[in-house]
């Protein structure tokens, strides 16, 4: 039996929901001795900026219970040398390319997207409104309803390509945004970001990270992750691309059965770059063994 | 870079608190270089989650060998690794020592278990006339494990000459001088930065390999920068490092 593990976000049709989680593949270049990156469904860029970001000091990562935090400050190479270095490089490689967009003010928002619109190899774009761990990027608009609803309309009308919205957990109700991404042309939400969390040494007493707070990812988050694309999943029409904690096929179902279209994979990159492709592996075991012949059947088939 | 999963062959204590685990894996014995790192996964369990970073501290035909004390979890959990168990080990990683180029004396320059990576640069240095210089708080953390020539120093007095050893380096300048010397260090970073404004100011080569928290060790996950003279970037410990010259680096 041949499984159809295609799935769709708005009209960006990819030949599996597996996604590689911006942050976790860089540009694609390193990963890419471990893995097929054409196999894989997507593969979201580390969030690009109009200019370059240094990011934050170290100790930028602690490990946690199943865990971990990072607060790297999105360090990456600014939209010049993506575009000249890093997309041929992703063309090369013949990856569907989902570009994540970070920005402090609502016109670099739209001068990104404007910038990268023409570039094929860029099938979405990702917007990150959500990082935890820049003062002035993301957070203070994931926080703001109104923001989200702002940010969207104007880079809808700046691409014809699927936008995509980050959304972050740490807001009361996350399923108000998603309605607003929805009403506001978005065509799809990512759920979740990261939570923020910190940790001490009981020794000196001082933060392990330099930042203080940081992003807490990996298992320890999914049962959040689950409950949160659940809510969004049971509250409004809207494709949600399902992020948390996902190691391995068993908890991709899971995703896909809470409301995932599609999911994206992070933490688990750092611990075995090839876990993409073996998650596809598994979901089509998966599917073949409980007759399913249609991958996105599953979504949303939660029986509450 | 490899994913092998590395049978365990033995765990030994070689010294208090002080492991040394020999795992046969052919293909990285066969391609890592002296001060080139593995990531290794414990467990096959979320928890402890992340790999963790140990420079290669020797090989031997298929084996290699890491050195490691008990820090947390992870490193408890591989000192009961037995024969029989497995590690998965991401390797090789990272730059290594530059051991090519024009000079005849070597000097290795250990903190505590910033020794682990010179038994095999040791072995590596054939032919060139090798002196060790190893320092710790104590009696206790001196690991003078697969070194030869060695001059220790110790903060107590303990064992050696009482001081740190960056200051029995100095005390040994003149013989220093009379060689073209090549620096290889590893320690703390309060040695390391003394030990580079030590051979800036006398004009020796000097590579050092630097350590940071971090998660993939291949440069996706970011986590390790550090500062160099260019202001408005970092490198990365990993993918950059881990050895540096120390002049392109402030640690």
């Amino acid at each position: 039996m041949s499984v159809d593990l295609s799935v769709n976000i708005g009209n960006l049709k990819l030949q599996n929901p597996v996604i590689l989680a911006s942050g976790t593949v860089g540009y694609g270049n390193e990963i890419s001795n471990f893995t097929d990156l054409s196999k894989i469904g997507a593969i979201v860029t580390k969030s690009i900026s109009l200019k370059p970001r240094k990011g934050n000091p170290p100790q930028r990562i602690v490990e946690t219970p199943s865990g971990m935090l990072n607060a790297i400050g999105l360090a990456n190479v600014g939209l010049e040398v993506f575009i000249n270095e890093k997309i041929p490089f992703l063309r090369e490689v013949n990856s569907t390319v989902i570009c994540n967009i970070a920005a402090s003010t609502i016109e670099e928002y739209v001068e990104c997207t404007k910038a990268l619109n023409d570039h094929d190899t860029i099938k979405a774009f990702e917007i990150n409104v959500s990082c935890p761990n820049v003062k002035e990027g993301g957070l203070t608009f994931g926080n703001d309803t109104n923001a989200v609803g702002r940010i969207t309309e104007k880079v809808r009308a700046a691409t014809g390509k699927p936008v995509i919205i980050k959304r972050t957990p740490n807001v009361a109700t996350i399923s108000e945004s998603a309605k607003v991404v929805k009403q506001e042309g978005g065509d799809a939400v990512s759920a979740i970001n990261t939570l923020v969390g910190t940790a001490f040494n009981i020794r000196t007493r001082k933060p392990k990270i330099f930042n203080v707070t940081g992003g807490l990812s990996g298992p320890a988050i999914k049962p959040v992750a689950l409950a949160k694309v659940l809510e969004i999943s049971r509250n409004v029409e809207i494709p949600i691309i399902g992020i948390g904690g996902i190691v391995d096929w068993s908890d991709a179902v899971e995703f896909m059965i809470a409301g995932s279209t599609a999911f994206q994979i992070g933490t688990i990159n750092f611990i075995n770059p090839n876990a993409g492709l073996e998650i596809i592996e598994g979901l089509e075991k998966y599917c073949e063994e409980t007759s399913i012949s249609k991958l996105s059947e599953l979504t949303a088939s939660y029986q509450i | 870079m490899v994913i092998s999963k590395a049978p365990v062959v033995s765990t030994r204590e070689i010294h208090e608190n002080i492991f040394l685990l020999e795992a046969r894996c052919p293909v990285v014995a066969s391609q890592i270089k002296p001060g080139q790192f593995c990531n290794i996964k414990i467990t096959e369990f979320s928890s402890p989650l992340l790999r963790r970073p140990f420079s290669v501290c020797d090989v031997n035909g298929n084996s290699i060998y890491f050195m490691f004390n008990i820090f947390g979890e992870g490193t408890k959990l591989l000192s009961r690794k037995r024969e029989g168990d497995t590690v998965n080990i991401l390797a090789p990683l990272g730059n290594g020592f530059t051991i090519e180029g024009d000079y005849e004396h070597a000097i290795i320059v250990a903190g505590g278990l910033g020794a682990a990576p010179f038994p095999f640069l040791t072995k590596k240095l054939d032919g060139k006339k090798i002196s060790t210089f190893i320092g710790g708080r104590t009696a206790n953390d001196v690991i003078t494990y697969g070194m030869e020539n060695i001059q220790t120093a110790t903060e107590d007095g303990s064992l050696g000459f009482k001081g740190n050893v960056v200051q029995l380096l100095k005390n040994n300048l003149p013989e220093i001088k009379k060689h073209k010397t090549r620096i290889f260090s590893c320690g703390p970073n309060p040695m390391l930065r003394a030990l580079k404004e030590f051979c800036i100011e006398n004009e020796i080569e000097c590579q050092a390999s630097t350590e940071c928290a971090m998660a993939c060790g291949f440069g996706i996950c970011q986590g390790c920068p550090i500062e160099t003279a260019e202001k408005d970037k970092y490198l990365l410990v990993c993918k950059d490092g881990p050895v540096f010259d120390v002049r392109d680096v402030i640690i």
